[in-house]
């Protein structure tokens, strides 16, 4: 079943130059998709066009088949509920606790007033502790997350996005700030949510054999156009040499 | 051109001097201010300091009406602060890019701010003084026009330094505006708020002796009628107690700074 | 949501309880505590402060509105009615100057003050000593500094500057011994094996360091010494536009010249913001970003 379209994406900023152009694919329910290209291809921007962070110019995003593009605010609050969203540089509120920033993830379904006065059900409060037993990091519930490492703030973020219950996960570099550990620990994470759970994932990568070893399937953008889409063995030297421009490369998967 | 560039570096401080120089003396000659004579003042004032600045048996007996009136004063730039920041909060969140909630607002907000701001105390204790009188309001409504603009610059500063990534994140997760105030900018942001409002009681009440004298309420006040009633046993405990009251409450403020930060 | 079925695996050993038995989120430290407590605090002292507070003569309404008419009246038709234009920037030109020589005299003594106040060039009871009268002189307000050294010296720029300086030092030295304690411990270090002296070290190593923060926060300083010298002339008799202002509005009772005069120092202290949040936004962008 198909859960996302992106059909004919443009979008620039300010600024003259098209960051997106063209953008055409799909993702299904319960898949794995990296997306792979150079600094400034427009990876972050991609994944911002879907949950509307920033407006679509042109062409059509559709999410379960709701056009994203059209929403109004409320629709547009309820269609973020559905997508979860993981950030390099974690995106926590470092001085609250790892459970508060948890139950962050349940504001979109809250009224303001419920909001305000911070009411977490007793089984929201549970489901979180849950997640964080699930990422292992049940035991620094109470702390600052400011006193986390860099690893385990990610999977606080992990289970924030997690929280909401959503159908798909986008991923910007989630790993771009981690040693290869705490990589290898947020990856396997996020792969088996996927496997686990059924939920969909779209990741922005760096680096390339980390997308073969994981993905599905691998799109690579440069310069705001997808110059690859297919399954990570079949993305051959050149084309990654074509992705990154060949001098790049060696420098780039450091 | 590497050559050249050390040569017009070696210039740069020679130029800087010299037009500094000639701005020192352009200002003392405008001013008519006389180094020497400036430099020999020195000496007679201190030493006029020390023979008649002094605590006396007598002046003691003045302590009860001065400590009513230091507490007049500190009462006013508490009080004229914590108002302050309550309206200058708000203000912050409209002119912060991260939380502002239009454009239209945040200009707004960022032009009170400026306003109130760069009209000295002075000038708003003077204006205000025509008609609300001599009474501690007039000094109240001055140091809390001044603060406002202050801290209003202030807290967007908190507010942009502290909660740019967390505010994307929540809004992703499809929370409101007033949860992502409420839940992410505040909690981030209210111990360097705390900073800079215990900073601004602590600038107040100096500033509130400088209004109390044109307004005629306050510490300022008395030190003013002492001042020019030659008693300079009482001008001394006067200048004493403010100096205990600043230290005091800048003591209490680094506590508090202490742990919160 | 999957909860009902997923409760059975938590380890509850890691989930605090409140007393009513729901599940706690907060830490409860001391941190919350305190800021609780401080906005507790303030809020009450506030609520206070109205008793203490002196009403003779005042009536709230009328003033409102009275205000609200002086205000319409002196920035909607300022005017000049007791000196010219010439003489408007030559008490311009006396304020700014008052405000440039504090600074500037000021920023030279801080500077040899603050080497002796920074722990890391100083020696603990050196450094301890000044900041103790550094926080003695900061503590007395500058009006009364200015108007004890009229006393001495006489009404006029002499005892407005000295009592201006008082404060400049105080607040640059501790500016200025700050920017130097932050001085890479490793430069200084690695130019003591050098065999360099304490003057090798401070002219090569720590100045050029922090030479653009000294200059902002002098600059900083002067834009609060405006603000200063404005007040002097019209709390201390130090002349300049915050004389006239004074004038203005007490004696000749002018909202006009008021608002005029209240334009000309607006104008000026914008200008100066601007430039020091120029200056700032170069030189600290630590403050900025992150
Ligand atoms: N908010 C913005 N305003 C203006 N231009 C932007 C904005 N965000 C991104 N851009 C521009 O859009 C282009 C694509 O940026 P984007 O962040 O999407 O690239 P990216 O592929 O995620 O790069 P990186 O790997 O460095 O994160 C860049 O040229 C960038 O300068
Ligand atoms: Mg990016």
């Amino acid at each position: 079943m198909t859960l996302l379209q992106v059909e004919g994406l443009g979008k620039s900023y300010e600024s003259e130059t098209q960051v997106l152009k063209n953008v055409n694919f799909e993702v299904k329910t319960g898949e794995f998709v990296s997306i792979i290209g150079p600094s400034g291809a427009g990876k972050s921007t991609l994944l911002r066009c879907i949950n509307r962070m920033v407006e679509i110019n042109e062409g059509r995003v559709l999410f379960n088949n709701l056009d994203v593009g059209t929403l109004k605010k409320k629709e547009l609050r309820k269609l973020r509920t559905d997508i979860g969203m993981v950030f390099q540089h974690y995106n926590l509120v470092p001085r609250l606790t790892v459970i508060e920033n948890v139950l962050h993830g349940r504001f979109g379904y809250k009224t303001t007033m419920q909001g305000i006065l911070g009411r977490f059900t007793e089984e929201e409060k549970e489901h979180a502790f849950f997640l964080l037993q699930k990422l292992g990091i049940e035991d620094h519930a109470y702390k600052r997350c400011d006193q986390l490492s860099g690893g385990q703030q990610q999977r606080v973020g992990i289970c924030r996005a997690l929280i909401q219950d959503p159908k798909l996960i986008l991923c910007d570099e989630p790993i771009a700030s981690l040693d290869p550990n705490s990589s290898k620990v947020i990856m396997d994470h996020l792969k088996s949510i996927t496997t686990e759970m059924g939920i969909t994932c779209l990741v922005n990568l760096h680096q390339v054999e980390v997308a073969q070893d994981y993905s599905d399937r691998i799109i690579g953008l440069k310069q705001g156009e997808i110059v690859f889409d297919g399954m990570g063995r079949l993305l051959r030297e050149e084309q990654i040499n074509h992705i990154y421009g060949t001098e790049l490369r060696e420098l780039i998967t450091v | 051109m590497n050559d050249k560039k050390m040569r017009q570096s070696r210039w740069i401080p020679m130029i800087s001097l010299i037009i500094i120089i000639v701005i020192t003396y352009a200002s003392a000659t405008i001013t008519e201010f006389n180094f020497i004579e400036g430099l020999a003042t020195i000496p007679q004032a201190l030493s006029w300091i020390v023979a008649n600045l002094f605590i006396t048996q007598e002046s003691l007996e003045k302590l009860p009406t001065i400590l009513v009136k230091l507490n007049e004063t500190i009462f006013m730039s508490i009080a004229a602060t914590t108002l302050a920041a309550v309206v200058s909060l708000f203000l912050g969140l409209m002119g912060s890019k991260t939380t502002k909630v239009n454009n239209v607002f945040s200009v707004i907000a960022r032009f009170i701010a400026s306003f109130s701001r760069n009209i000295p105390v002075v000038a708003w204790s003077l204006i205000l003084l025509i008609s609300f009188g001599q009474n501690s309001i007039t000094g109240f409504l001055a140091l809390f026009v001044g603060t406002l603009g202050f801290l209003t610059r202030a807290f967007i500063e908190s507010i942009d330094e502290a909660s740019v990534s967390s505010v994307e994140a929540l809004r992703a997760t499809g929370a409101n505006y007033f949860h992502i105030v409420n839940k992410a900018v505040i909690p981030q942001s209210l111990p360097q708020m705390l900073s800079w409002i215990l900073f601004m009681i602590e600038t107040n009440i100096r500033s509130a002796t400088l209004v109390g004298i044109l307004t005629g309420t306050g510490i300022g006040y008395v030190f003013d009628l002492y001042y020019k009633t030659l008693n300079y046993n009482a001008v001394a405990l006067v200048t004493f107690t403010i100096v205990i009251a600043v230290i005091v409450i800048d003591l209490i403020s680094n506590r508090i700074r202490k742990v919160i930060l | 949501m999957e909860t009902t079925e997923t409760i059975k695996t938590i380890d509850t050993a890691y989930i605090k309880r409140t007393k009513n038995g729901r599940i706690n989120i907060r830490s409860g430290n001391k941190i919350d505590l305190v800021i609780k407590w401080t906005i507790f605090m303030l809020t009450v002292l506030s609520i206070m402060a109205f008793f203490f507070f002196d009403y003779t003569g005042l009536q709230l309404v009328r003033a409102i509105t009275e205000t609200a008419y002086n205000l319409r009246v002196m920035f909607l038709e300022p005017t000049l009615n007791h000196f010219s234009w010439g003489e408007a920037f030559h008490q311009i030109g006396i304020t700014v100057g008052l405000g440039v020589l504090a600074t500037i005299i000021g920023g030279i003594i801080a500077l040899f003050l603050s080497f002796m106040a920074a722990e890391n060039l100083s020696k603990p009871w050196i450094s301890k000593t000044v900041r103790v009268v550094v926080a003695f002189i900061r503590a007395v307000p500058t009006v009364l500094w200015v108007l004890i050294f009229a006393i001495a010296a006489g009404l006029g720029s002499e005892a407005a500057i000295l009592g201006m300086l008082f404060h400049s030092i105080a607040y640059l030295v501790k500016a200025f011994s700050e920017a130097f304690e932050e001085v890479d411990p490793g430069i200084l270090e690695a130019m003591r094996a050098t065999g360099s002296n304490w003057w090798h070290i401070v002219t090569h190593g720590v100045l050029p360091s922090t030479f653009t923060y000294l200059l902002s926060w002098t600059f900083l300083r002067f834009e609060i010494n405006f603000g200063v010298a404005v007040a002097m002339g019209a709390a201390a008799g130090a002349g300049g536009i915050g004389f006239e202002l004074f004038m203005a509005s007490g004696f000749y009772f002018d909202l006009r010249e008021v608002g005029f005069i209240t334009y000309a120092i607006l104008i000026i202290a914008i200008v100066l913001e601007v430039i020091s949040t120029r200056l700032k936004d170069r030189f600290f962008p630590s403050s900025v970003s992150n």
